[in-house]
């Protein structure tokens, strides 16, 4: 079996990443595929606690390459979703402790067994980034409708196709209906004119996103969140499913305009 | 304000904060990729100026300039280059 790796990456930090791995991750395992997270923010390790995975880790990535451990040793299995592991980073090195080559090899080794390899990247285009987009192929560029975000995509993207990587695609994230409604948020046309790459999904602003990561179970389990519905519909998009966007109602009506107009006016 | 901003919503010019960061984001853009382009972007751009311009006139090459030039809304290319001789065109 030969999987795809698919790395998660977005410049800027804190744009959701993370996030979006874990719930790709554990949507693309409730569709039934074999499935690994690995975390690739050494020193900075995240994915194992959104994931509610924190208190099994034994080894981490950097004994697999070190060969302190077999690869095997260190994957750890979540067990409320069959097919679906996780790779942990080391939160006590530095991101200099894997090279490059090291990762390709990690990564060919992984797409022999898994259907998919999900890399959550570090934020900044450093070694770490260099680490996590060298065994891909693919990647997934997270921005949110930010200027700095979206510029910081921008970089990236220049980046991934310096490095050669075939696909990016585009994942809003943290988009707010209302107030791309007001004219107050980039709107994802604006996004995609602006970096000229294929949109994979539009991912809403959504507490739920906070709760289940206190609860360190990914949003996707919840059929209620509008965000998890975005994960969804993301992970079927990846293996090839045509999937309408989703409607995040932000045409206003008539009687939305005739009141904006109003409160226009009056202020 | 809010009159002149209505008088700007129907007028169809829009500076709602959305706009603002789209043109900011253009601008800005226009700057980092031509920074991060991997080759020389502005010796390459020269190159082939250079290679068009001389099929209708003479240039002087060592002097030919490219830079941008910004303004409060705007980046411009501006090119000074400096005509030596014209072709001789003859319509037919
Ligand atoms: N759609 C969303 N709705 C609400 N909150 C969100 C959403 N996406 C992400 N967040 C929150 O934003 C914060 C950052 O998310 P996350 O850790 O996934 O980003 P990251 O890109 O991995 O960050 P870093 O660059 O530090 O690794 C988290 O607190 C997360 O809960
Ligand atoms: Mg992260």
């Amino acid at each position: 079996m030969s999987g795809k790796v698919l790395v998660i990456t977005s410049g800027k930090g804190g744009v959701g990443k993370t996030t979006t791995t874990a719930n790709l991750g554990t949507a693309l395992a409730m569709m039934g595929y074999k499935v690994v997270l690995v975390d690739t923010d050494i020193g900075l390790r995240n994915l194992d606690v959104v994931m509610g995975l924190e208190n099994r880790i034994v080894f981490d990535i950097v004994d697999v390459v070190n060969e302190n451990c077999k690869l095997k040793q260190a994957m750890i299995k979540d067990k409320r979703f069959d097919g679906l592991y996780l790779l942990p980073a080391a939160q006590t090195k530095e991101k200099t402790a894997v090279s490059p080559h090291q990762m390709r090899s990690l990564s060919a080794e992984l797409k022999k067994e898994f259907d998919y390899v999900l890399i959550d990247c570090p934020a900044g285009i450093e070694q770490g980034f260099k680490n996590a987009i060298a065994g891909a192929d693919e990647a997934l560029v997270v921005a949110t409708p930010e200027v700095s975000s979206v510029r910081d995509a921008d970089r990236i993207i220049g980046l991934l196709e310096a490095a050669g990587l075939a696909i990016s695609r585009l994942i809003i994230n943290r988009i707010r209906p209302k107030m791309v409604r007001r004219g107050d948020m980039m709107d994802i046309d604006d996004i995609i004119d602006i970096l000229a790459i294929k949109l994979i999904g539009v991912v809403p602003e959504d507490e739920v996103i906070v709760v289940s990561t206190n609860r360190g179970e990914p949003a996707v389990i919840d059929y209620t969140s509008k965000a998890g519905e975005a994960y969804r519909r993301i992970a079927r998009r990846l293996v090839g499913e045509e999937v309408p966007f989703m409607v995040l109602d932000y045409n206003e009506g008539l009687f939305d305009r005739f009141r904006r107009m109003l409160k226009l006016a009056a202020r | 304000m809010a009159f002149l901003d209505l008088i700007n919503k129907l007028l169809g010019r829009d500076n709602s904060s959305k706009q603002v960061a789209k043109e900011r984001l253009r601008l800005v853009l226009v700057h980092d990729r031509a920074n991060t382009a991997p080759v020389d972007f502005l010796t390459a751009l020269k190159e082939d100026l250079i290679r068009v311009i001389s099929q209708y006139m003479e240039i002087d090459e060592e002097a030919l300039e490219v830079t941008f030039s910004n303004s409060d809304n705007s980046v411009a290319l501006i090119a000074n280059i400096p005509v030596i001789k014209m072709r001789r065109a003859v319509n037919n």
